[in-house]
């Protein structure tokens, strides 16, 4: 691991020291959005795959419905009794912030008289299975919206969630030691220099009591 | 206000025209391709549902829509039935924030 090299000053410990206490903290509040970011997401994915069970479901129920009323008609009645439709669908979204993730909320508008009813065709030539499955896919519309809502948040959500995650782990498994590291050595060469200061004074002193007790004898001598 | 685009094969999507959704037919995967990156491109769309015997196929065109607010792509079964793939999204979804599969692991 690369360690970061600086001068074993006490100014650089300091500065050191304040990173480290930061990167702690970052590293801890980045945690907590992580472990909440992660229960939103599972909540989130939980209802996205009941509802997608649910709308696969319904769909293929409708498609089948659909080809038994193309059976009874022909094909291109079929064709020309959805192709002018009566209304006209427009979504209306919405921004939600979710742990600082910015999901959408869909809202579907529909223009149009006769809002709920989706069929838009005379009776004369459609057959009744063509009522009754489009009258099923008007029910499933707002399940689906939901789905592609949720799914759509899903996908946002597990974005920034490895994207938190991986700033934890650069927090905790590389900076945080390699700021330790540092701030060790620091304060080891520190530690050194202090030793290495001591005994020098030590040995100066020493010297010194030695220079004058043998002035101290010598004045003796003379004055003998 | 946007609309909500729904691309696939002709039988798949033209009950969806009643609904008001805005319906585009692609005959076939390039076709599909073409339309996908127009529809993203206008703006005009919130919703693009995409059929899922095509949306397999273009799946790294997807992915780079994956990580953009709007719009939503999503995955529904067209008229030959269902083959798992939207599921299979959701798998790949935890997958990428968990780390594992924690959902599916019983199925």
């Amino acid at each position: 691991m690369a360690e970061i090299r600086v001068n074993p000053t006490r100014m650089e410990l300091k500065k050191l020291q304040g990173r480290y206490t930061m990167a702690r903290r970052g590293h801890k509040l980045l945690k907590d959005k992580r472990d909440e970011l992660m229960k939103r997401f599972l909540d989130v994915v939980r209802e996205d795959k009941e509802l997608r069970e649910r709308v696969e479901a319904s769909l293929d129920k409708v498609y089948k419905s659909f080809s038994v009323a193309g059976a009874v008609g022909s094909p291109k009645m079929l064709e020309e009794a959805l192709i002018c439709p009566k209304k006209e669908g427009s979504l209306e979204v919405g921004y939600k912030n979710l742990m600082s993730v910015t999901v959408p909320e869909f809202k579907m508008q529909v223009i149009g008289d006769n809002a709920t009813e989706s069929i838009n065709y005379g009776m004369a030539f459609t057959s009744g299975e063509l009522d009754t499955s489009l009258r099923e896919l008007n029910s499933l519309l707002e399940d689906i919206l939901r789905m592609a809502e949720l799914e759509k948040t899903a996908q946002l959500l597990a974005e920034e969630i490895e994207k938190t995650r991986r700033r934890v782990n650069a927090l905790e498994y590389i900076m945080m030691p390699q700021y330790l590291d540092a701030i060790k050595s620091i304060k080891m060469k520190l530690d050194e220099n202090d030793r290495g200061n001591t005994t020098r004074l030590m040995k100066v002193k020493d010297m010194m009591l030695k220079a004058q007790l043998e002035q101290k004898d010598e004045e003796e001598e003379e004055e003998e | 206000m946007y609309k909500i685009g729904i691309i696939g094969e002709r039988d798949s999507v033209l009950g969806f025209m009643a609904l008001g959704f805005s319906v585009h037919e692609a005959a076939d995967v390039g076709e599909a391709e073409k339309l996908l990156h127009t529809l993203v491109k206008s703006g005009e769309y919130a919703v693009i549902f995409i059929v899922e015997n095509y949306a397999v196929k273009l799946e790294e065109d997807i992915a780079k829509y994956k990580d953009l607010p709007l719009p939503a792509i999503t995955v529904i079964p067209g008229v030959m039935g269902g083959n798992g793939y939207g599921m299979a999204n959701i798998k790949t979804a935890v997958e990428r924030a968990v780390g594992a599969d924690i959902l599916f692991k019983n199925d």
